[in-house]
């Protein structure tokens, strides 16, 4: 087994009285693409800038590419792509200069940099852009900058807080490509996020974490296989009614959720669930089955929903 | 996509030496961050260029003409500090716009790189350290403060104001102004998180101030004894004091040439401290 890229061990950092961070341990193996997943607040970025090295833990113990963070800043960071919630790019320069100056904080000598600029570029779908100035570019194409830039310095891991947030579905997918390309490449890629369906899509492993600790690990799959059913039955009965409803058909399924708008009832089988629901004579406004998703491993585990 | 097989970015991995990255970053990491800013600079090099080489030649001809004739009518053969009016004022005016430069490029640059464009943060992503930052950017100010006071030297000698050698001198005593200006004011400004309008009061309060005060435009002298303190905190005073005795060989007593140039030097230096321990701050969030 090869030493885990990153390591931490009762990871902790306070504000004052408030813990961010309250003392996690993760493990990320080389290659592999690890997850955050939690709702705003819960300390993912801080868990990310902690790893960085531009934020210094209060407790616990960090091993970061084979040093420690609290001394080794530039040393680690000389390994990583960093790619922040806020883009951060330079909106003066232009699309080539935002990458060729990145480039030279890495002390890469400019013909090299010049000419990895243009591959990024090419990798991010950006060619035709190289000349244009920075504040023109919607906001996949800012993202996509930025994670070229992230990777200047031919990083051996990516640290992506939030890549999607904010975008529309059509540039998330174009997203979501480009960095399944860097996964299928080898690069390991640790990403915080509060989608589940981009954690299910890019995370070979991740940890849900709320209120700076996490409650769960596993792969996607097993988290679902863990703590959810295989399907959830959807029944909406208007928003005066549901609670009412959900006292009706108690006993189906394994377990019922009651949120706001509708009412889950979890079962392997969804169709089923659905049938018994019409067989003690109630008719929801809608009804819908599907599969079980980390949004219900996190229902499940913290009784709130992702996104607020 | 056929082309990314053959320009892969991951592929590359093995061309990057990352701990030589890290040693290069921790010796140069300033001169990267002054780099990325000259190379901003770029995008308005026009207008940059035409006010700093325009303001010397409008304040020089402007004053030194306009007010210079008035008060060399006044003044007689006795002149101003021994000499015309014009060419007492030459190096103040420099040094003058020198701190105006310095404290400008520090307050907006200052404020904006870690609120409106942040891009100190996205520096600090990289092996660059708060310490580089912070003198990186002092660096490319003074590639700012350069240029007018290159202008200044220039109409200066051309005109025949003061010797050639003691223009050519006033651009070493102009960047250790901005120096000491420049990391002072960016001592106050990275302490700012919320732009309430008092942004402004550097320019309205310090700059224009000191610049009335600081005998800039008389000598100190005249002021009351009770606002020649304006004059001994300024560093605008001990730069253009600096610069009358280069320029044209005003009176200077060696001792006292030590005290100006200390004063901005260790103006500088503490400020430049304080910057750095503001900055590594807020860079650790």
């Amino acid at each position: 087994m090869p030493a885990p890229v990153i390591e931490a061990t009762g990871l902790t950092k306070r504000y004052g009285e408030f813990t961010a961070v309250d003392g996690i341990d993760f493990a990320i193996e080389p290659g592999e693409a690890f997850g955050f997943l939690g709702p705003n607040g819960a300390g993912k970025s801080t868990t990310m800038r902690m790893i960085a090295a531009t934020s210094t833990r209060t407790s616990g113990a960090l091993r970061v590419l084979g040093f420690d963070p609290a001394e080794h800043g530039p040393e680690i960071r000389a390994q990583l792509g960093i790619v922040p919630q806020a883009d951060q790019l330079d909106e003066e320069l232009r699309v080539i200069d935002n990458l060729i100056v990145y480039g030279r904080y890495f002390g890469l000598p400019l013909p090299y940099v010049k000419r990895r600029a243009e591959e990024l570029l090419e990798f991010a779908q950006l060619t035709e852009k190289r000349k244009a100035r920075v504040d023109g570019l919607s906001g996949g194409m800012k993202r996509r900058l930025t994670i070229a830039r992230g990777l200047i310095n031919a990083p051996k891991a990516m640290l992506l807080d939030e890549p999607t947030t904010g975008l529309d579905p059509q540039a998330r997918h174009v997203l979501w490509d480009r960095l399944f390309r860097l996964k299928e490449e080898g690069t390991t890629l640790v990403l915080t996020t509060h989608y589940m369906d981009e954690a299910e899509q890019l995370c070979d492993r991740l940890v849900v974490v709320d209120k700076g600790t996490i409650v769960a690990e596993g792969s996607p799959a097993s988290l679902i296989r863990q703590y959810s059913t295989r399907e959830v039955l959807e029944v909406r009965f208007g928003s005066a009614r549901n609670a009412a409803a959900a006292e009706a058909i108690e006993g189906i399924g394994q377990r019922i959720e009651v949120l706001p708008d509708r009412v889950l009832v979890y079962d392997d089988d969804g169709e089923a669930a659905m049938s018994a629901v019409h067989e003690r004579g109630l008719s929801p406004i809608t009804s819908l089955v599907r599969r079980s998703s980390l949004e219900d491993v996190f229902l499940r585990l913290t009784g709130r929903s992702l996104i607020d | 996509m056929s082309t990314l097989a053959q320009h892969d970015p991951v592929a590359a991995t093995g061309a990057v030496d990352h701990a030589l990255v890290a040693r290069r970053s921790r010796t140069w990491g300033w001169w990267f961050v002054a780099e990325h800013r000259i190379r901003a600079m770029r995008s308005y090099v026009a207008s940059w260029v035409a006010i700093s080489v325009g303001s010397p030649f409008l304040f020089l001809l402007g004053l030194g003409l306009g007010l210079g004739l008035l008060v060399d009518a006044n003044q007689g053969a006795e002149g101003v500090d021994g000499v015309p009016y014009l060419v007492f004022i030459a190096p103040a005016l420099a040094m003058a716009t020198a701190m105006q430069t310095a404290a400008q490029e520090n307050t907006y640059g200052v404020f904006g790189g870690f609120k409106w464009f942040p891009m100190f943060f996205a520096m600090h992503g990289t092996p660059i350290g708060p310490a580089h930052i912070v003198v990186g950017f002092q660096v490319s100010v003074l590639v700012r403060v350069l240029l007018p006071l290159v202008a200044f030297s220039a109409v200066m000698a051309a005109f025949g104001i003061g010797t050639p050698l003691g223009a050519a001198l006033l651009l070493p005593i102009g960047l250790l102004l901005g120096t000491a200006v420049g990391f002072a004011v960016m001592a106050w400004v990275s302490t700012q998180t919320e732009d309430r309008g008092q942004l402004s009061f550097v320019e309205r309060f310090v700059v224009v101030p000191l610049t009335l005060f600081s005998g800039t435009y008389f000598p100190l002298e005249t002021l009351p004894w009770f606002l020649h303190w304006i004059g001994w905190i300024s560093p605008l005073w001990h730069a253009a004091e600096l610069g009358r005795a280069a320029l044209y060989g005003a009176e200077l007593d060696p001792a006292m040439a030590l005290v100006h140039v200390g004063y901005l030097v260790v103006l500088a230096a503490l400020a430049c401290w304080l910057s750095i321990r503001t900055f590594r701050r807020r860079l650790d969030k």
